[in-house]
């Protein structure tokens, strides 16, 4: 099903199901990934260091990137390394220098009122959580080869190549939009 | 592997990510928790993607990702501009709007 569990298991034909053991290590990173991204990720919209939470957002792209590979797709993964920690991050960190940032904490970055922000965070877990358990109770994920990087160039150069084309504009109008915001007159 | 635990993974990130736009005031913070809701989405899309067998999860991931990639490029030119313009980066200090 996955590239990382087709090693880790042992060599499989593709689109055969894991072997026991590497369904088990395939479990076993993927929660080892998620609790890292869950407890960055935590630490991100608390810590009071805006630094730190730049770093803590590091690790929450890469271990979600690490869910990407246990999914199989190795594309995604490797374009998220590229896009959101190279330079999404140079990015964030670039406007934590701009904005002046105090180094060291800063007391005044949360809200006093942060409690209702919780509560709603803990409003749409509740329904999130409910639903997904309704709707998808214990569904197995399908043993299948992983999607490599042809078949997704492939799909993207041919049916979706109009939403490809369309978002090299916005990405251009956005390119042009920073600058002209942004620009010192 | 459960389909849902992909799928709680990407709810607890977009309710971790919810509580920080909601609670946090410095502007590049802002920006961050809606990068952890970004990502939340594409664990969702690219879960999908592999539970039918299709390519078109992986493919939709790849376009949020240069999305993402403009709206921090725009949104931090905002941020930028409230700067300068108020020397502070506070949310909550950005309210001319308010009659």
């Amino acid at each position: 099903m996955n590239a990382l569990a087709s090693i880790a298991g042992g060599v499989m034909a593709q689109g055969q199901p894991l072997t026991e053991g590497g369904e088990w290590i395939a479990n076993v990173f993927f929660y080892v990934m998620a609790a890292v991204a869950i407890a960055a990720a935590l630490k991100l919209v608390t810590t009071a260091n805006v630094v730190h939470a730049a770093l803590y957002l590091l690790v929450v792209l890469s271990a979600v990137a690490g869910t990407y590979i246990v999914l199989g797709a190795e594309f995604a993964a490797v374009t998220q390394i590229l896009v959101y920690l190279g330079a999404i991050m140079v990015l964030l960190l670039f406007g934590v220098m701009l904005t002046r940032a105090k180094l060291g904490a800063d007391e005044d970055l949360d809200h006093p009122q942060r409690w209702i922000g919780a509560l709603v965070a803990i409003a749409m877990a509740a329904v999130m959580g409910y639903s997904t358990w309704e709707a998808f109770g214990d569904e197995k994920l399908v043993d299948h080869a992983p999607q490599n990087t042809q078949q997704v160039a492939d799909e993207i150069f041919s049916t979706y190549i109009v939403p490809f084309e369309a978002l090299s504009v916005l990405l251009l109008a956005a390119l042009i939009g920073a600058v002209v915001v942004a620009r010192r007159d | 592997m459960f389909l849902n635990q992909f799928l709680f993974l990407a709810a607890a990130l977009f309710c971790i990510g919810i509580y920080g736009v909601l609670a946090r005031r410095n502007g590049v913070l802002v920006l961050m928790s809606i990068e952890l809701i970004l990502n939340s989405v594409n664990i969702n899309l690219v879960a999908f993607g592999a539970y039918h067998g299709h390519i078109a999860g992986q493919v939709f991931a790849l376009f949020v990702i240069a999305v993402a990639a403009a709206e921090v490029g725009v949104g931090l030119a905002i941020v930028l501009l409230i700067y300068r313009n108020r020397r502070s980066i506070d949310v909550a200090e950005a309210n001319l709007l308010k009659g």
